[in-house]
């Protein structure tokens, strides 16, 4: 599965390259048409023939690098055939696109056709290319985490499972859109990057369980660690990024910017790292569902709820009782009136951040528990958390709590009626709704906008 | 590592149809930041509303590709129209907000399998440039010594470098014009163009429209260069080199876009050849092969990073235009 999305990736690649780069392609002058047999690997000695109509006008055998090309004489149509016979026994080809294709080759053209292989029995496993590049990540795709919905069981219980499965989700949302809001509320700057300290937590913690440099160690150890690391980075981003711009009057909208970039230059790098497939933690993979009464859920998804329920109302004593959190919930009110009222703001602000960076990580964790780690899924969450902090009202850690639980909620049961790739545009549809209707969100105090 | 061919494929890639095309969606971008001040993080949303505006008329529905063009300006503003109603009345961070998602929510639904028979869902639409290509008046490349380009890059590049030349003369004129100087004002503090009578949200609606329906030439131009449109092209991460090249270049100056876009590919183009050719002689320490891909938009990050940090005027803007702050 790691390999072949991998290649497909190679293959989506090749092809952009090869219509647009034209300097790299265009160095022989003429019409050719030409390609590369590197899915799953590069492989020697498939014979390939171009027809016209019935007749043969040139064939080719992948040299070593799996590359071959034919010359051709005119622009037109031709029809490209693998030899299936000449193909290795470890391999079948692939179907979409199959073994014979019919390309059109204009005037100049240096014509790539992509055929792809495949070990058997997995050919027809994906719908598609592209849709295994970046299918939109949705619960029900593994049937023990969303608790099993199919359509074979009655629609009632289906509500009931995808209920529980949107609490889940929509627990997870709230506990790493906590840091967003009141990182909103403190600095009144939008944190773009909030979504790949996500996946940084997801994915360190998937280093530390996976990785033999860290002896392999258990989920629950190594998620402590991933948390402690997202809270430092988060400590990192204030101390050295955000608090300089701050003193250096750096406009707001430019800080947004800055966090845009920081949030490529974060989610790319950690896609040099640790690569682009998506992986699972080792733990707590298969389990069987506890049952009660209509409801059934994994003890895996159970726990990541009760987890995040203890967290969230550990977040709401820590804020509403102790001194840092009065005083954080104080900032986040109206930063001005709580300087000139003795509070340390810039030390309040770097707790904020890094209780933020902490969360964000811990929700990364579940998040890559309930559904897998991917390099962009804390983008894909992204959108969703700005849907339930702009719900709960921007700057409330409350409001981001209720918000998240709600958008999971909703985002989830559309998959009931819709297709699952469409739940983020339901949870935004919700987001617009909002924001015509009462802008400074549910729990979020009334202020003069526009 | 072949120096002079690095070289010709930067300088070629920097007057190449993809900058021309950059260029123009920039273009765009500088009439919502730049200009008014909007903080637009959706501009791939209007590139690809005009991508599948040619190709689905095209394929679908038989029109010629100019009717293609028409459809794309068309979609653009009812695109605007339905992201500015509800949110260019709020501050600008809920904008950015929803631009951002909008332009994922419609890429989204472009995809999806209930719009497969418009669209082509994950697959896309291809072959609808034929027309295109047939009244392609050149029949050979043309070889600059340095550069070379393709009879079909040349056809792309006249429009795409025409278009960017008359949007560009468009925006001079705008500019300079009152209609543009109660648009700049807005930039600069909208309650004193308020307090002035005017109608704010109307001015901002009418620079969304406009500045989207430059995108959305750009993107029917990138299928037209392409001769293939799938949603999956249109990533938010095309906004996000958009704001690269237009801070590179100079927010809020007529040339900027244009001088971010061409500096942007050159640079890119640069830095790829390089690490590619390091890479075939295995000089990359730690990476190679695919992941010299990602390495250029981790680039981009820091671009971004470091020119807000640095230089927020880009190459040739002005300072003082760019304290732009949150309205």
């Amino acid at each position: 599965m790691r390999r072949r999305l991998v290649t497909v990736l190679l293959a989506v690649v090749a092809a952009i390259l090869a219509s647009t780069a034209p300097a790299v392609a265009d160095d022989q002058g003429g019409v050719n048409v030409n390609g590369q047999i590197r899915q799953p690997e590069e492989v020697e000695g498939i014979d390939i023939t171009v027809f016209k109509g019935d007749e043969e006008i040139g064939k080719a055998t992948t040299d070593p690098a799996g590359k071959w090309d034919v010359e051709l004489p005119e622009p037109g149509d031709y029809r490209v055939v693998l030899d299936q016979k000449s193909v290795p026994k470890e391999f079948v080809v692939d179907d979409p696109p199959g073994h014979e294709l019919e390309v059109k080759v204009r005037e100049g053209q240096q014509r790539t056709v992509v055929f792809r292989l495949a070990p058997p029995g997995e050919q027809e496993s994906e719908a598609s290319p592209s849709e295994s590049k970046d299918d939109e990540a949705s619960p029900d795709d593994e049937g023990d985490a969303a608790g099993g919905i199919d359509s074979s069981t009655p629609f009632s219980s289906q509500v009931v499972q995808a209920t529980i499965a949107g609490i889940v989700f929509g627990l997870i949302i709230a506990v790493s859109s906590i840091g967003l809001s009141l990182i909103f509320g403190t600095t009144k700057m939008i944190n773009f990057a909030h979504g790949d300290m996500v996946t940084f937590g997801a994915m360190m913690a998937l280093m530390f369980s996976t990785s033999a440099t860290f002896g392999a160690m258990s989920l629950v150890p190594a998620a402590l660690l991933a948390v402690i690391l997202g809270g430092l980075l988060g400590l990192g981003l204030e101390r050295f990024v955000w608090r300089p711009l701050r003193k250096r009057n750096v406009a707001l909208i430019q800080m947004f910017i800055v966090s845009i970039g920081a949030s490529l230059l974060l989610r790319h790098v950690l896609l040099i790292s640790f690569g682009a497939q998506r992986n699972k933690y080792a733990d707590f993979r298969i389990q069987e569902l506890l049952t009660l009464g209509p409801v059934s859920i994994s003890p895996r998804n159970l726990s990541i709820a009760l987890l995040a329920i203890a967290v969230l109302v550990a977040v709401g004593l820590m804020l509403q009782f102790t001194r840092i959190g009065k005083a954080m919930r104080a900032v986040a009110d109206n930063r001005d009136l709580s300087e000139s009222s003795g509070i340390d703001v810039d030390r309040v602000t770097l707790y904020v951040w890094g209780m933020g960076g902490a969360l964000a990580a811990l929700g990364g964790v579940f998040y890559g528990l309930y559904e897998s780690v991917h390099w962009q899924m804390g983008f894909h969450l992204l959108l969703l958390m700005f849907a339930g902090v702009i719900l709960g009202g921007l700057g409330t850690a409350y409001g981001a709590m209720a918000g998240g639980v709600v958008i999971g909620l909703v985002a989830t049961l559309s998959t009931l009626w819709f297709p699952a790739q469409l739940m983020v545009a339901f949870a935004l549809a919700i987001m617009i709704i909002v924001l015509l209707v009462r802008p400074q969100g549910i729990m979020g105090r009334r202020e003069r906008v526009g | 590592m072949d120096f002079l061919s690095i070289f010709s494929a930067a300088l070629g890639s920097a007057i190449g149809p993809i900058a021309a095309i950059y260029a123009l969606a920039a273009i765009g971008l500088n009439m919502h930041f730049g200009y008014t001040g909007l903080l637009n993080f959706g501009q791939v949303g209007f590139m690809l509303v005009g991508a599948y505006g040619v190709a689905v008329s095209v394929l679908t529905f038989g029109l010629p590709i100019w009717a293609g063009f028409l459809a794309s300006i068309a979609c653009a503003i009812v695109l605007a129209l339905l992201l500015g109603i509800p949110t260019l009345r709020l501050r600008a961070d809920y904008l950015a907000i929803c631009t951002i998602g909008v332009a994922e929510v419609v890429r989204l639904i472009y995809r999806a399998p209930v719009a497969r028979d418009l669209t082509g869902g994950v697959y896309g639409r291809q072959g609808f440039a034929d027309g295109f290509d047939d009244a392609n008046p050149f029949t050979d490349g043309l070889d600059l010594g340095i550069v070379s380009f393709r009879a079909s890059d040349l056809w792309v590049m006249v429009w795409a470098w025409g278009l960017v030349g008359l949007a560009t003369l468009v925006m001079w004129l705008l500019m300079h014009s009152p209609w543009g100087r109660v648009i700049k004002g807005i930039r600069e503090d909208e309650e004193a163009v308020r307090s002035l009578g005017k109608n704010v949200f109307l001015y901002k609606m009418q620079s969304l429209v406009l500045g989207g329906v430059f995108g959305a030439l750009a993107g029917a131009l990138i299928g037209l260069n392409q001769q293939t449109v799938t949603p999956d092209q249109f990533m938010p991460q095309v906004t996000f080199y958009l704001w690269a090249m237009l801070l590179l270049g100079g927010a809020g100056r007529t040339l900027g876009p244009i001088i971010g876009s061409m500096a942007m590919w050159f640079l890119l183009t640069l830095f790829d050849e390089i690490l590619r050719g390091l890479d075939s002689i295995d000089m990359l320490p730690f990476f190679g092969g695919p992941e010299v891909g990602a390495m250029r938009h981790a680039i981009v990050g820091l671009v971004l990073v470091l020119l807000i940090i640095y230089r927020p005027q880009g190459i040739v803007g002005d300072r003082k235009e760019m304290l732009v702050n949150v309205k």
